[in-house]
């Protein structure tokens, strides 16, 4: 029975490939993501630019706040918890949440254990920087996985590294024999069997997004050319000066990311960008939080 | 045989590999250029259907498809594919289909099932699922209920599933689709 939900879980995750997931921190902006063409939203108090910019601790968004958002939308609703903070997963879980991220955009709960998240019903996405992250996500029963890239920043470089180097182990893990994938596991700090799940088919178990500083139709285009099964896009809308052409331009931009005239023309007159801050310039790594 | 997958967003992959090990070739349709290519049939997968649809509309795919479709291409949707071949979308099935028909998330389920047309029970995977409301029209055929409720249906050179068939590793429904294909009767539409 747990593994049939543990199924179904990754089922959802992947009728959501090739599509954009966004951040909104109201119904209103739920709606113009919808119309937009998100293939699901992100209900969060406040995107993780102002989070940042905000300082203090980050924590679970007001659950009435969110059902206003699964209210005003028919797509799939997902919310954020704190790394480690099982009690926020339950509220979230008893109101129905259709994918909870347990995100390092959060202040974590927990600096030493992720929520054992085979022990719930809803799914659940986690970020990761590598492969051994994403498999010790996936061994804590994590049904989707994205790359954590370094949230808020509108600056894409983190999410390449990840998604780069996810791809690299990946490669790595296919060429070896049998034999190497012991020590390839201890090495990688995952278990033995997602190890060789890989090894034998040559990704992930389960969808792989990419996140974290994707702010253009390009950025898109460029996580989806390097693997991504689909992009998260965070602070990048509703930050920018026209956030209603910008997310119709991004989810057009993932389905045809190979066709470069179409991604010219969907690249025109989008208006201000968000500003965007380099990792150079920020105090906090968000990235480096749940390891 | 070629079957043109609809690759707006979804699970496309999954239809593309259960054609492949039936020994169908594939195409990915993500914008007018690949829709203009020879086919001998259209597959809309599961996903989100108010994303699909409205690629559909920006991409200019929407009349097109839906005019081949009323000139007799045969057609299988699953879940949002079923969404868009009903009324109020492509409408070229007669059916009235209520979204998210068993709620959100926690009420997908797995259950195995009868298809009229195929032998045994098959395997049925609901992801935030739709069903069948209403047939509206003779010409449309229940194929499949699950809990009283409609969870297939054809209509001449159309099929429709609530279901994923390209979740399992059961081919009854492609084969069944892939036979509809080569069927010699021409479309039974009237519209």
């Amino acid at each position: 029975m747990a593994n049939e939900r543990q199924d179904l879980n990754r089922q959802l995750a992947q009728m959501l490939k090739g599509g954009v997931i966004m951040d909104v921190t109201t119904p209103e902006q739920a709606r113009i993501a919808e119309a937009a063409g998100a293939c699901a939203v992100m209900a969060l108090e406040r995107i993780p630019a102002d989070i940042r910019a905000a300082g203090g601790v980050s924590r679970m968004s007001d659950p009435k706040m969110i059902r206003g958002i699964q209210e005003a939308v028919s797509i799939p609703v997902m919310a954020k918890c704190r790394i480690g903070h099982v009690a926020e997963a339950q509220i979230l879980q008893a109101i129905e949440i259709d994918y909870i991220d347990e995100s390092e955009v959060l202040s974590p709960a927990d600096n030493i254990y992720h929520i054992d998240k085979t022990k719930f019903d809803v799914p659940f996405v986690c970020g990761a920087k590598n492969l051994g992250e994403a498999l010790r996500r996936i061994a804590e029963g994590a049904t989707m996985i994205r790359t954590k890239g370094e949230p808020g920043t509108g600056d894409v470089v983190q999410a390449v590294s990840h998604m780069r180097l996810m791809q690299s182990e990946i490669r790595r893990l296919v060429s070896m024999s049998e034999d190497e994938l012991f020590e390839a596991a201890k090495q990688l700090q995952a278990p033995y069997e997602l190890v060789r799940q890989v090894h034998e088919t040559g990704k992930l178990p389960v969808v792989n997004f990419a996140a974290g500083g994707v702010a253009t139709p390009a950025d898109a285009a460029l996580m989806m050319e390097l693997g991504a099964e689909g992009v998260f896009v965070g602070s990048g809308i509703f930050k920018s000066g026209n956030p209603a052409k910008r997310a119709a331009a991004i989810v057009q931009a993932v389905t045809n990311y190979k066709d470069a005239k179409m991604l010219a023309s969907l690249s025109e007159d989008l208006g201000e960008a968000m500003v965007g801050i380099n990792e150079q310039e920020i105090e906090l790594l968000m990235a480096k939080r749940g390891e | 045989m070629n079957i043109a997958v609809l690759a707006l967003q979804g699970a496309f992959i999954e239809h593309e590999q259960i054609l492949h090990q039936l020994g169908v070739q594939t195409h990915e349709i993500r914008q007018l250029s690949d829709w203009q290519k020879p086919k001998d049939a259209l597959i809309i997968p599961g996903g989100e259907s108010t994303a699909q649809m409205l690629l559909l509309k920006q991409l200019g795919l929407f009349h097109p498809i839906r005019e081949a479709i009323f000139n007799g291409l045969p057609v299988f949707g699953t879940c949002a594919g079923m969404i868009l071949l009903s009324k109020d979308h492509l409408g070229t099935m007669d059916i009235e289909v209520r979204r998210n028909a068993y709620g959100r998330q926690l009420g997908s389920f797995h259950t195995d099932g009868k298809v009229d047309g195929l032998e045994g029970h098959i395997p049925m995977t609901f992801i935030r699922a739709p069903y069948i409301e209403k047939i509206l029209s003779p010409q449309c055929h229940p194929l499949s209920t699950v809990d009283g409720h409609i969870v297939a249906a054809r209509q001449g050179k159309q099929l429709a599933t609530s279901f994923h068939p390209e979740l399992t590793d059961h081919l009854g429904m492609h084969q069944y689709f892939l036979q509809m294909i080569q069927e010699k009767e021409s479309c039974q539409l009237t519209a």
